[in-house]
């Protein structure tokens, strides 16, 4: 049926559920009112307060308390309200969720599922609108998800379900309710840790995931470029096949994201393609991302995200090499 | 217009065996047997010397940096023995005794302090998390460990530790908190000994005990002489069979007889003075001496006992140094799958052997 990426993983949740008995939501303003965005609407009433669980308004505690159900057998799919109030709960994501394994030699494990919306675009209050996918990539230990469609946020959030392991599950708001898309009803899966070839195309490659996908394939669309166009959809682990190959294919390579340019994914994704591909590249790697300062009040964000103009420029620009 | 009190708390204080082994019959639990107080002691007298053994290889380079627990043996022994097989406990990184008391493996608690994940890998039957070092930080996991008993009608408790200092990190009233609203069956004890690293407990509260932070959450507290392993003893059994009304909050008052770690020197920071007046209200001596009126101990059985524990801890020191490690396992147990990306890593490291020349 057709869905947006709001009853996608609402209906992933459900599914999920129903098949695990051992999967409790918790967060804040999930029950009753279905979360702010509507994510978990209905899984109350369905499912029951000891399974969908409003709780005080504390983040730390959320992700802590869930580290602590998983540690005991069950599997917690946390909610943080926003991304930029999930910087409370830091210090459990990197200092244990990230280390449970390893610390205990995989004598323990820890089944999570952490779900927050990021990412701007939406003329949102500050900290509503923060893309933090680089700082829980870096220490290792967590899976870092992002979907940019409802078909891909409900596979992957049902292979995320299926797996051992804390995986922090990025919701894009701007992409909440922005397109509807067949999606079946029942179970399937999107791989973890494979990104997506969005478009074929042979004079350039953009590597993208996010906000930014449906705005690079308008670009492309529009500019009636052949464009290599890959979705990373899992930031850890990256897919670097996937990302080296387009590299290759095309020479030219564009990396694109929301999150500010410096010490962000993507210079991660240049850094291996330089390790790897750099002789098989005719022309420098471009970055096209918000710059390096903090996300601004609402006002200011049309001229921080970058857009199609901008995106549009490097294509030019990278075309022109 | 209006102007009245809506609210009253009371926090009581229990000791039951006082510093010279007299105990108070009416407190005295009903249940507990002088056989399991003599065993109390043993547990008590291992925990002494395998704290002992940890220093003195610290000092000479066979171990890491080192927590002693001296001083906190009443407290932690108390409530091992008050848990049942299926409780579950949360220890923070002092809870040698703890571990012990519930069987961990020894050689696994000396390749812990020497340096090796593998010494952090708990056995199920032990019902226990790993050391958690970040101060306070282990408080919310208790709390969901507890969220599922309740969840799956367990009717287990999970019991949580926390120092004086953790009192004051935002995670501890978060976990005391959650746990209320929920009304969890946590019982929390908080090894207040004084000192944090070389912040008093003053510095830590203004509140007149800590105990009284549970007032805040809704949830019961209680303070006890923690050097007191049958106050410590009553007070966490209690707690238990009172768990399934909720969470209690039990204040242990002890004292860190030596350093916080290997790292610090507490001459800098407190009084001797201060330190022999906590000497005179050793956790051990007092149960040995209300053995000894009792009849039930002596000097020969304090030899036999102290010869036996030393030649478990040997052993397990003998076992604990012979463990090779594999760097490989740093790589492998990282997620429940290998991703290429760590894989290429790994395979680079294992090529070269680690850089070890």
């Amino acid at each position: 049926m057709m869905m947006n990426m709001v009853s996608a993983i609402n209906s992933a949740m459900d599914l999920c559920m129903q098949e695990n008995k051992d999967m409790v939501l918790l967060g804040e303003d999930i029950g009753k009112d279905g979360g702010v965005f509507r994510v978990t609407e209905g899984l109350l009433a369905k499912y029951g307060e000891d399974r969908v669980i409003d709780t005080p308004l504390a983040e730390s505690s959320i992700v802590g308390a869930a580290i602590g159900m998983a540690l005991a057998g069950l599997h917690p799919v946390p909610e943080l309200q926003f991304a930029g109030f999930m910087y409370l709960s830091f210090s459990q994501l990197v200092n244990h969720a990230a280390r449970y394994r390893t610390r205990t030699r995989s004598a323990m494990s820890l089944p999570i599922i952490i779900r927050t919306p990021v990412s701007g675009g939406v003329r949102t209050l500050e900290h509503h609108s923060e893309s933090p996918e680089a700082f829980f990539a870096h220490p290792g230990g967590i899976i870092v998800v992002e979907p940019s469609t409802p078909y891909d946020a409900k596979g992957l959030f049902i292979s995320a379900s299926h797996m051992n392991d804390p995986v922090m599950f990025l919701e894009p708001t701007k992409l909440y309710r922005l397109f509807k898309q067949e999606v079946p009803d029942s179970m399937y899966e999107v791989p973890i840790g494979k990104a997506s070839v969005l478009r074929e195309g042979e004079d350039l490659t953009i590597i993208t995931y996010g906000t930014m996908t449906s705005i690079v394939s308008d670009v492309v669309e529009k500019k009636k470029v052949s464009a290599q166009v890959i979705d990373l959809r899992t930031i850890n682990p990256l897919d670097e096949k996937t990302i080296l190959d387009g590299a290759k294919k095309t020479g030219k390579v564009i990396v694109v994201h929301e999150a500010p340019t410096s010490f962000g994914v993507g210079a991660e994704v240049s850094a291996r393609i330089a390790e790897k591909a750099m002789f098989e590249l005719d022309a420098p790697i471009m970055r096209v991302a918000s710059p390096s300062f903090p996300y601004p009040f609402p006002a200011y964000e049309q001229y921080y995200l970058p857009n199609a103009n901008r995106i549009g420029a490097a294509i030019d620009k990278m075309l022109s090499v | 217009m209006m102007l009245k009190g809506v609210f009253n708390a009371n926090i009581y204080y229990m000791q039951i065996m006082d510093e010279n082994g007299k105990i108070d019959a009416n407190l005295f639990p009903k249940d507990l047997k002088d056989s399991t107080v003599v065993e109390m002691y043993k547990k008590m007298s291992m925990a002494r010397q395998l704290d002992a053994k940890v220093l003195s290889l610290q000092r000479q380079g066979r171990a890491v940096t080192y927590a002693p627990l001296i001083g906190q043996e009443a407290e932690q022994i108390g409530s091992a023995f008050a848990m049942r097989p299926a409780d579950f406990f949360v220890p923070n990184f002092r809870q040698h005794a703890v571990y012990m008391a519930r069987g961990f493996p020894l050689d696994k608690f000396f390749m812990y302090w020497r340096g090796y994940e593998e010494g952090d890998s708990i056995p199920k039957e032990v019902n226990g998390l790993p050391v958690a070092v970040p101060v306070g930080t282990q408080m919310p996991h208790a709390a969901g460990i507890a969220y599922a008993q309740k969840y799956r009608k367990s009717g287990a408790v999970t019991i949580a530790y926390v120092g004086d200092g953790g009192t004051s990190e935002g995670d501890f009233y978060e976990s005391l908190n959650f746990a209320g609203v929920f009304k969890l069956p946590l019982v929390t004890i908080i090894e207040n000994n004084q000192w944090a690293i070389s912040v008093p407990r003053s510095k830590q509260s203004a509140a007149q005990t800590l105990a009284q932070k549970a007032v805040a959450a809704g949830i019961k507290g209680i303070q006890v002489d923690g050097n007191d392993v049958i106050a410590v003893y009553k007070a966490v059994s209690d707690a238990i069979r009172e768990s399934a009304s909720g969470p209690t909050l039990i204040e242990a008052l002890t004292y860190r007889m030596s350093m916080h770690t290997t790292a610090d020197d507490p001459t800098k920071y407190r009084s001797d003075d201060e330190v022999n007046a906590w000497k005179a209200k050793d956790p051990l001596l007092r149960v040995r001496k209300y053995l000894e009126s009792k009849k039930l101990w002596s000097d020969e059985l304090e030899a036999k006992m102290l010869d036996e524990n030393l030649k478990a801890i040997d052993a397990a020191v003998d076992k604990a140094e012979q463990f090779k490690p594999d760097p490989k396992s740093m790589f492998e147990n990282v997620y429940s799958f290998m991703p290429d990306v760590l894989k290429e890593e790994e395979d680079e490291a294992i090529a070269a052997n680690f850089w070890q020349g």
